[in-house]
């Protein structure tokens, strides 16, 4: 199931951007550049994250983790700060436990046992909490949050109009497909 | 200021030089008494201890209320110093939980069921033997709950056959009812039960100014999109007819002059500055816990034991309501999650809780014990958001997706409320071992239930486990009388009444000891019956305006 620019565009929505930046997105698209776009690191590693995080059935991962993050990131310069910050978290786990500097030269398999190798999946998500709790509520929640509240993320479980989305007033009347 | 968020250290917060009426709370009570006192061209000011929110804050709000790091009270920046309480009696009372302030009050927060109270409900006394009546009947408040549905905006449908009698339409149609409701339908037409809608504090089309629900599913506690009512709309409505809002200006005290009238509110800031507000009239409006607390606090040479408090039943008869409800799995999906309202509730077991009923393929027995009032509501939110559950698990990629499907799509469930009997001993009272930011004494809810209470909750419950059976639930949960809590409705604690030694307040809503102190609140209530209180609220407020203006 390809995760579509709708879906990145709703997860905007239910994640409070939804007037300026969802704009940005658009016009960026649409005329080039404006505003600041998160750095190519950010990005890489939120989709590393992404792509161990997510079930097989989602394609189109990097495109949403970057129109996603890219909208999220220049609406709330302050959880900005805790997103990056996360990030550089996951590279130490990433040295400390292969020995390699950055999280996203690690394959797959490895990526994801660092998230449990580092407590990420027991830890309660915390903004304010130690590393794993941060990684936790930064990273891996902001991306859960972005696929499970959208459209196509619904529909994987079974709601096309999950909570955070605002897919209207006729869904809850409707009968199984 | 406008609609943003309030500077806590810029504003403007001196004291209304003329003001023929100062009301204290912004929540609903205080929005709409304001915002009809102000039509009526009188100088209004309003205060309100919380700040006033900014609108466009209502999506991050939502995000904290799906996400797992943030507990409810943390959604509209409740707790701390500023919040700080007791819970002195027999059973915890999460305060903090079930209140917001600022402007809009606890309606930020609100789920958005507005029913009409039925006309027993303002003679438990005369019906049941227990309790007291009301000093007013339904019929006094009719025109009030009419004009009350008009200004929230409710979506409704005359399709209720236990309801109390009525002449307009409701101002906007009601909601459809969900696919799950028409799994209960056919359930509750086996046993003899009647659905019908619920009257819904929420646009179903374009009203007022507001748009219509879109869905985003979390009501409560927060409704991004503006669809569902929120006080902070008659706040807007009263500074455009000309009052004035003090934010972040907790009153301290109302303080008397030698005529035994209000003559100034002191007010704190938050630079560390106090004023007085004066006005020819007060009305408060801060709601079952701390209405009787700033009473309370405002305890002088003249009046030892607290403003209004001649009868001494300031704080005094605490109530909620209690909820009850079942649910489980069904082999079938339920469509639950959608929304966060409900389409479809049951009054029939309202005013004749004992009866029993007999339908085209079952029945439910009676009980000949002695029962308070029911309501019955079908949950459309039974089960697990699958948002909530996927930020909460231990595992990720296809194992989480599994864990999603096994657990999403089969939940099913019952809710109700029952209201519990008024109690001397239930009690909001001052905790002088604790202080607030200002050093006041924090308010201590003394909060217990009684056997008749719990006997109607388990009446409910059999109701519920009918019904349920009925369907072909498996039933997996149950809240009955040992695991109960409140719906966040604080009622009676400065109660209505003729008689100066048995209330507080008169039929008018005027205080029996002090001339020009009213309280719009839901701590006027006599008895609480057990349906939602804001519209009663509501329309107590609009009543309220009335008699003020009146003497205005």
């Amino acid at each position: 199931m390809e995760l579509t620019r709708r879906d990145a565009l709703a997860a905007l929505a239910g994640a409070g951007v939804v007037g300026a930046s969802g704009a940005a997105v658009l016009r960026r698209d649409a005329d080039g550049a404006t505003g600041e776009p998160p750095a190519a690191e950010t990005v890489e590693t939120a989709t590393a994250v992404a792509e161990v995080i997510y079930p097989a059935a989602v394609s189109n991962v990097p495109e949403f983790v970057e129109t996603y993050l890219s909208g999220r990131l220049e609406a709330r310069p302050e959880h900005r700060a805790g997103v990056e910050g996360a990030v550089a978290e996951l590279d130490r786990f990433a040295d400390a436990f292969y020995d390699v500097p950055r999280y996203v030269d690690l394959d797959a398999d490895r990526r994801l046992t660092v998230l449990h190798r580092a407590n990420v999946d027991e830890n309660d998500p915390d903004p304010d909490g130690g590393p794993a709790e941060r990684v936790r509520y930064y990273v891996v929640n902001d991306l859960l949050f972005a696929l499970y509240a959208s459209p196509t993320g619904g529909e994987l479980v079974g709601i096309e109009n999950p909570q955070g989305h605002p897919g209207g007033a006729d869904s809850y009347q409707r009968g199984p497909k | 200021m406008s609609g943003a968020e309030s500077d806590p250290s810029n504003a403007e917060r001196t004291p209304e030089p003329r003001a023929d009426v100062c009301v204290i709370g912004a929540g609903p009570a205080g929005a709409l008494a304001a915002y009809r006192l102000a039509s009526e061209g009188h100088d209004v000011v309003i205060l309100d201890a919380g700040p006033r929110f900014d609108p466009d804050s209502r999506i991050e709000r939502m995000e904290r209320a799906i996400r797992p790091a943030h507990p409810d009270p943390e959604v509209w920046d409740m707790g701390g110093e500023r919040d700080a309480y007791s819970s002195g009696g027999e059973r915890f009372y999460p305060l903090n939980s079930s209140r917001v302030k600022g402007i809009g009050g606890s309606t930020l927060h609100w789920q958005g069921m507005v029913m009409r109270n039925h006309e027993a409900d303002f003679e438990r006394r005369t019906r049941d033997g227990v309790a007291a009546d009301w000093p007013i009947g339904y019929d006094d408040l009719r025109p009030y709950y009419a004009d009350a549905e008009a200004e929230l905006g409710v979506a409704g449908a005359s399709d209720n056959p236990f309801a109390p009698p009525r002449n307009e339409p409701y101002p906007m149609p009601a909601f459809e009812p969900s696919y799950s409701d028409s799994l209960f339908a056919e359930a509750c037409e086996r046993l003899g039960v009647s659905m019908h809608s619920v009257p819904n504090a929420r646009n179903s089309e374009t009203y007022d100014g507001r748009g219509s629900c879109v869905g985003y599913g979390t009501c409560k506690p927060v409704c991004p999109s503006g669809a569902k009512y929120s006080a902070d709309v008659h706040v807007r409505k009263a500074e455009a007819e000309g009052a004035r809002v003090i934010d972040r200006a907790p009153v301290q005290a109302l303080e008397t002059d030698r005529s035994g009238r209000v003559a100034t509110a002191r007010y704190a800031t938050p630079g560390g500055s106090e004023y007085r507000q004066a006005a020819r009239e007060f009305v408060v409006a801060c709601g079952g816990v701390e209405t009787p607390r700033l009473l309370l606090l405002s305890e002088s040479a003249d009046h030892p034991d607290g403003l209004a408090n001649s009868s001494g039943l300031v704080g005094r008869y605490f109530t909620e309501h209690l909820f009850c409800g079942a649910g489980g799995l069904l082999d079938a999906e339920t469509r639950q999650n959608h929304v966060g309202f409900l389409t479809s509730e049951c009054h029939q077991f309202y005013d004749d809780p004992g009866q029993a009923t007999e339908g085209t393929g079952g029945s439910i027995p009676g009980s000949d014990a002695d029962l308070g009032p029911i309501k019955l509501e079908f949950l459309n939110y039974a089960g697990p958001s699958p948002v909530e559950l996927a930020m909460g698990a231990a595992e990720f990629g296809d194992d989480l997706l599994d864990s999603l499907q096994d657990a999403y799509g089969h939940n099913i469930a019952m809710g109700g409320l029952v209201g519990q009997l008024p109690r001397k001993e239930n009690r909001v009272t001052l905790d002088t071992s604790r202080t607030d930011d200002h050093g006041n004494p924090v308010p201590d809810i003394h909060w217990s239930l009684d056997d008749r209470t719990r006997r109607t909750i388990r009446r409910a419950n059999e109701i519920q486990h009918a019904i349920l059976d009925e369907l072909g639930v498996d039933v997996g949960w149950t809240v009955g009388p040992e695991n109960t809590g409140p719906a966040f409705h604080h009622m009676g604690t400065t109660r209505m009444g003729a008689d100066p030694a048995e209330s507080v307040v008169n039929p008018r809503l005027r205080t029996h000891d002090v001339s020009n102190l009213s309280i719009a609140s839901s701590s006027v209530f006599v008895t609480p019956g057990a349906l939602n209180p804001t519209l009663t609220i509501a329309a107590l407020s609009l009543k309220c305006a009335e008699h003020v203006d009146e003497r205005l």
